[in-house]
């Protein structure tokens, strides 16, 4: 009697309403819950419809893509034809016409390696030599001077090459520099530790700016009369020194979490100071901090574009060059959507590649 | 250091071991050693580079010294925080400098904190429209540098609102045009300062009230409408004040003449791209710290919250807010110090901030090294007082354990 019953019950169990499944169920879960978040929503489509729809029709239904800069004149919508008539200067600045496919085979090649990095399961004592070797090659291209390149000295490197090798060179340096800091910050060498700290919080307290002023007004009266060097490498110097910084506290931080039985362990068996940080505590560190190393990566290739202002010509500058060209006055809106657009992608990719790793890192604990 | 005191202990018990290590294989001296070598190091490449510096600065013939500080400036400034000329003095130029980088950072702090935790409240919406428009909101600022978001801006300025003549007029008595942003204010009367001081007395009021209501609460158990009673005096205080001296309504509303508009109060293009692009830049960072903290309480405590009867927006101000506060001031100190810190690219749009005075001071004088000097110094004065502050505000909230 009571198992009919059961069975009963079971029977007459229904579907749900169509009130919550399906676009109308998800509807009212997700935008119309209560009254609070009806009137959100429906506030946050009405700004939607004012904005939206006007700034699609100049940026696509009212625009031109492809005609002259006078064609422009005379439309109310954007004028994206200022990317594809001055894309090669945009993206190459000054380096010689003949020769853009140099730097344009360098970036594919950085490209390829970065590409090929991404996977985990490259990480091996290969892909440094790898590294080594594309790094090289890309010098060599840009810099020319053997099989039969012309030479390309460095005040002609500009563009987006320039931002791409500012922040992967600042990176590469800075990386090795902040790790020594980072341990010198954690020696109990007082003498090691306080020059660390000094450095650490001098150079986080500045602004970057500060310094690229430093590398462009006052590091030329630092130098013995006659030497002079490159305003690039001075600029790159200025980079490396700020990056290094901040990754220090990045791998400082990285350092704190390990924890001290490890250190203990590592001095039972008798290692002296280099190997334990070199074979116990920097791998499992270092593993820690890459989420975090990938930020300021980020942030170093955002940065890179400041040396605007000490007049080095990155893609920021080359695309404010193309804008000051009478011709294509007044078109700042669509170049500077453009390069937001092209910083977009290459800090996102980054952004997100950081936090699938996170994920992939994040074992157990 | 462990094995010197190891081998030190063995040789005293056992006589056979050799008392001491060689020196080389003991990590206090090789320590000692070492850190006289690094410091050796530091202080010959200071030397050298001071010296190079000296026969350089010699050779070109740059005066060394602040003695150019007392010397007249010679150039103008944009919109100056205080009364100053081209006549003045370069020291005054650069006080000018240093309070306009003091007046867009503070702006530019209230602002980002609100807009940030606006966001960053948003972006855990159960609203899915509203959670994801924040959401991109966050990832293009993050993702866009803010030199070039100043530029934008700037050109927006420049580029997209119209002439004086044809400025655009939002709300009556505000006008939007190439020049900036021009709205009415009430027109000067000596009432106004005593009303602001009224408006003091008012806030001190409520904090003796808060205070009072407190105790009360803690004695007897009774909640007295503390809020509610502060301000209404912080709003009846001044009024009554204005009422008393005769309610002026006069207006300085801003007028075409000419070319440009006169009256009211001017908000030059520059300060407002500069505003604009640190805004909208770090609140984005903020609005990921805000989230980050308010995910950061553990959900038993909301589950708590809820299961006594608050409401949302109560579980959100009584009980999720004051302790993801502990997670979020560190990080969040840190942005406020990056918005100071990146407000000196103001240099690129033409603002008067301190380092755009000091490289026009560079520039004229050639004092490059006093000059550098000064940018770093009024920085880190600035960092170290806002992480002073900052460090006693996170004292003051962390969680008192047993």
């Amino acid at each position: 009697m009571l198992n009919s019953r059961i069975a009963n019950a079971a029977r007459e169990q229904m579907k749900p309403p169509i009130r919550n499944v399906g676009v109308i169920g998800w509807l009212r879960e997700n935008l119309f819950n209560n009254w609070f978040n009806s009137i959100l929503t429906l506030l946050v489509l009405y700004g939607l419809w004012l904005f939206v729809p006007p700034l699609f029709r100049w940026a696509f239904v009212d625009s031109l893509w492809f005609s002259s800069a006078e064609a422009c004149r005379d439309i109310n919508g954007a004028c994206w034809s200022i990317i594809p008539d001055n894309a090669s200067f945009i993206f190459f600045g000054f380096f010689p016409k003949g020769e853009h496919w140099r730097p344009l085979l360098t970036m594919l090649l950085l490209f390829g390696l970065v590409f090929y990095s991404k996977d985990s399961k490259h990480w091996k004592r290969s892909l440094g030599i790898y590294w080594t070797i594309g790094l090289i090659s890309m010098g060599t291209l840009m810099y020319g001077g053997v099989f039969g390149m012309p030479v390309v000295e460095t005040d002609q490197w500009s563009g987006f090459p320039l931002t791409l090798m500012l922040a992967l060179f600042g990176m590469v340096f800075a990386y090795p520099l902040g790790v020594l800091l980072a341990l010198g910050r954690r020696s109990k060498l007082t003498g090691i530790k306080s020059l660390c700290v000094v450095y650490i919080e001098l150079i986080r307290g500045v602004p970057l700016i500060s310094l690229l002023f430093m590398s462009s007004v006052m590091f030329p009266l630092f130098l013995p009369e006659g030497i002079s060097i490159d305003k690039v490498l001075r600029a790159q110097v200025a980079i490396i020194l700020f990056t290094a910084a901040y990754i220090a506290e990045v791998v400082r931080g990285g350092l704190q979490a390990i924890p001290k039985g490890q250190y203990e362990a590592a001095e039972s068996l008798g290692l002296g100071y280099g190997k334990t940080m070199r074979l116990i505590i920097l791998p499992q560190a270092l593993k820690i901090v890459i989420p975090p190393s990938v930020g300021i990566l980020i942030s170093a290739f955002k940065d890179t574009s400041l040396v605007v202002i000490i007049a080095l010509y990155d893609v920021l500058k080359t695309t404010q060059v193309t804008l000051s060209n009478p011709t294509w006055m007044g078109y700042s809106r669509e170049a500077y959507l453009f390069l937001a657009a092209l910083y977009f992608i290459c800090c996102y990719a980054m952004s997100s590649y950081s936090r699938k790793l996170e994920r992939a890192l994040h074992t157990g604990r | 250091m462990k094995r010197a005191t190891l081998d030190t202990q063995t040789s005293g018990t056992n006589g056979d071991l050799p008392p001491t290590v060689p020196f080389w294989r003991d990590p206090d001296k090789r320590g000692m050693v070492f850190q006289i070598v690094v410091l050796l190091l530091a202080l010959s490449i200071g030397y050298v580079l001071f010296t190079n510096t000296q026969a350089n600065l010699k050779r070109q013939s740059i005066a060394t010294g602040f003695g150019f500080l007392q010397r007249e400036a010679g150039f103008e400034i944009g919109d100056p925080a205080i009364a100053y000329t081209a006549a003045d003095t370069y020291s005054r130029a650069l006080l000018v400098g240093a309070l306009n980088t003091l007046k867009v950072s503070f702006v530019g702090i209230l602002l980002t904190l609100l807009l940030g935790v606006i966001v960053g409240i948003s972006r855990l919406s159960r609203n899915w429209l509203v959670s994801r428009l924040s959401g991109g909101f966050i990832e293009v600022m993050q993702n866009i540098p803010i030199l070039l978001q100043l530029f934008f801006w700037y050109a927006l300025f420049y580029e997209a609102f119209p002439a004086p003549r044809q400025a655009l007029n939002p709300l009556p008595g505000v006008f939007l045009c190439n020049r900036g942003l021009i709205f009415g204010v009430l027109a000067d009367h000596p009432v106004h300062s005593h009303m602001l001081i009224a408006l003091l007395v008012g806030v001190f009021g409520w904090w003796l009230l808060a205070r009072w209501g407190h105790k009360v609460q803690d004695n007897t158990g009774r909640i007295l409408p503390i809020h509610r009673m502060g301000i209404g005096l912080c709003l009846l205080l001044p009024l009554l004040l204005w009422l008393f001296a005769g309610a002026p309504t006069a207006l300085n509303i801003p007028v075409l003449k000419g070319f440009n508009f006169s009256g009211g109060v001017t908000v030059s293009p520059e300060f407002s791209a500069l505003l604009l692009g640190l805004v909208l830049y770090t609140s984005a960072f903020v609005a990921e710290i805000v989230r980050a903290g308010i995910q950061a309480v553990d959900r038993g405590q909301v589950e708590a919250a809820m299961a006594i009867g608050l409401r949302p927006g109560q579980v959100l101000r009584l009980v999720i807010l004051p302790q993801a506060l502990r997670v979020i001031i560190p990080p969040l100190t840190s942005q406020m110090l990056n918005l100071t810190k990146n407000s000196s690219l103001a240099i690129a749009i033409g603002y008067s901030d301190f380092v755009s005075v000091a490289n026009t001071t560079i520039n004229q004088t050639g004092q490059a090294i006093e000059g550098v000097a000064l940018i770093m110094a009024i920085y880190l004065c600035f960092s170290l007082s806002t992480s002073v502050f900052m460090n006693w505000y996170n004292k003051k909230m962390t969680l008192v354990e047993r």
